[in-house]
């Protein structure tokens, strides 16, 4: 089984890369561009087969390391 | 008087904080690799230092906090001994949850080095005392991520207990209501963007960093 874990800052707390990427954009001409968010991608593939196994297995990982969720928010895929 | 500086892989500031504090409290300093599990008997003061644990890589500290020393360094927090980290430091006791909030990219994405004038808001920790009389200490930053963040009803406990202790008077990074430093609840961890290390003689530009290394062995 495949995990796809995208972690993205809350929302509220302050993205500054998002913030300079939006005006970058903004620069080029796309000015309808709005709150534009910069989070990360986390790929890995997993012995487990059992789906709901899986599941929980991936938000343990992304409680305990993958995400610091003071500050971000996580989403879990499986395929 | 002893203390032990915890060296991860890409801990560049170890050797420095293990100067500062000889030259500055004549303590005996070990230097405790990531990779043992205890740390050595009888030790007054754990440091972790700045650098770039683990290239900083996931998130600044995240990785180093979970290193098998980290086991022993909490169990030592949680028997009340001085834990103090420094920049990466501050990021590693964060991301270890001993202390509360988390250190963001800095508001203006710069990489921020250079001298920092601090006012000192709490002087009745183990880490301060000797600052009693002088309000303000100068210390240097060098972060790229040292916005200190917490959701505002942890801000508020946090100036409201007095756990705020160094705030800085001409904010450099956009840290919330202008904190350099924390300490915990029980006051004996403390995390601070500042470098002490990089201030303990004045040939160094200022000598005020040595008096926070004094303060915890004069409580000792």
């Amino acid at each position: 089984m495949r995990a796809k874990v995208h972690v993205f800052l809350k929302p509220g707390v302050l993205d500054v890369q998002g913030k300079a990427v939006e005006q970058a954009l903004h620069g080029l001409g796309w000015n309808g561009v709005e709150h534009v968010r910069v989070g990360k991608t986390i790929e890995f593939d997993l012995a487990s087969a059992d789906r709901a196994a899986a599941e929980a297995e991936v938000k343990a990982m992304c409680e305990k390391l993958l995400a610091n969720t003071v500050i971000e928010s996580y989403r879990v895929e499986l395929a | 008087m002893k203390a032990a500086v915890i060296v991860f892989p890409g801990s560049n500031c170890d050797r420095d904080c293990k100067v500062a504090i000889e030259r500055s409290t004549g303590a005996h300093v070990d230097m405790v690799w990531h990779g043992e599990t205890t740390l050595p008997d009888g030790v007054d003061l754990v440091v972790l230092p700045g650098g770039f644990s683990y290239g900083d890589y996931l998130r600044c500290g995240a990785m180093a906090s979970l290193s098998p020393i980290m086991a022993d360094v909490k169990a030592a927090a949680g028997r009340g001994v001085a834990t103090v980290g420094i920049c990466n430091g501050f990021q590693i006791l964060c991301e270890a949850g001993l202390l509360p909030g988390a250190l963001l990219r800095n508001e203006r994405l710069k990489y921020v080095c250079k001298p920092v004038a601090l006012e000192v808001t709490n002087s009745q920790t183990r880490f301060t005392a000797g600052y009693q009389g002088r309000r303000q200490a100068m210390m240097t930053v060098g972060n790229g991520e040292g916005n200190f963040f917490a959701d505002e009803a942890t801000l508020d406990r946090l100036e409201g207990e007095g756990q705020v202790v160094f705030r800085y008077v001409s904010n450099p990074n956009g840290s919330a209501r202008d904190i350099a430093g924390i300490i915990n609840g029980a006051g004996n961890v403390l995390g601070l963007m500042p470098h002490p290390d990089r201030a303990f003689e004045s040939d160094l530009g200022s000598a005020d960093g040595a008096i926070l290394f004094q303060s915890v062995f004069a409580s000792a």
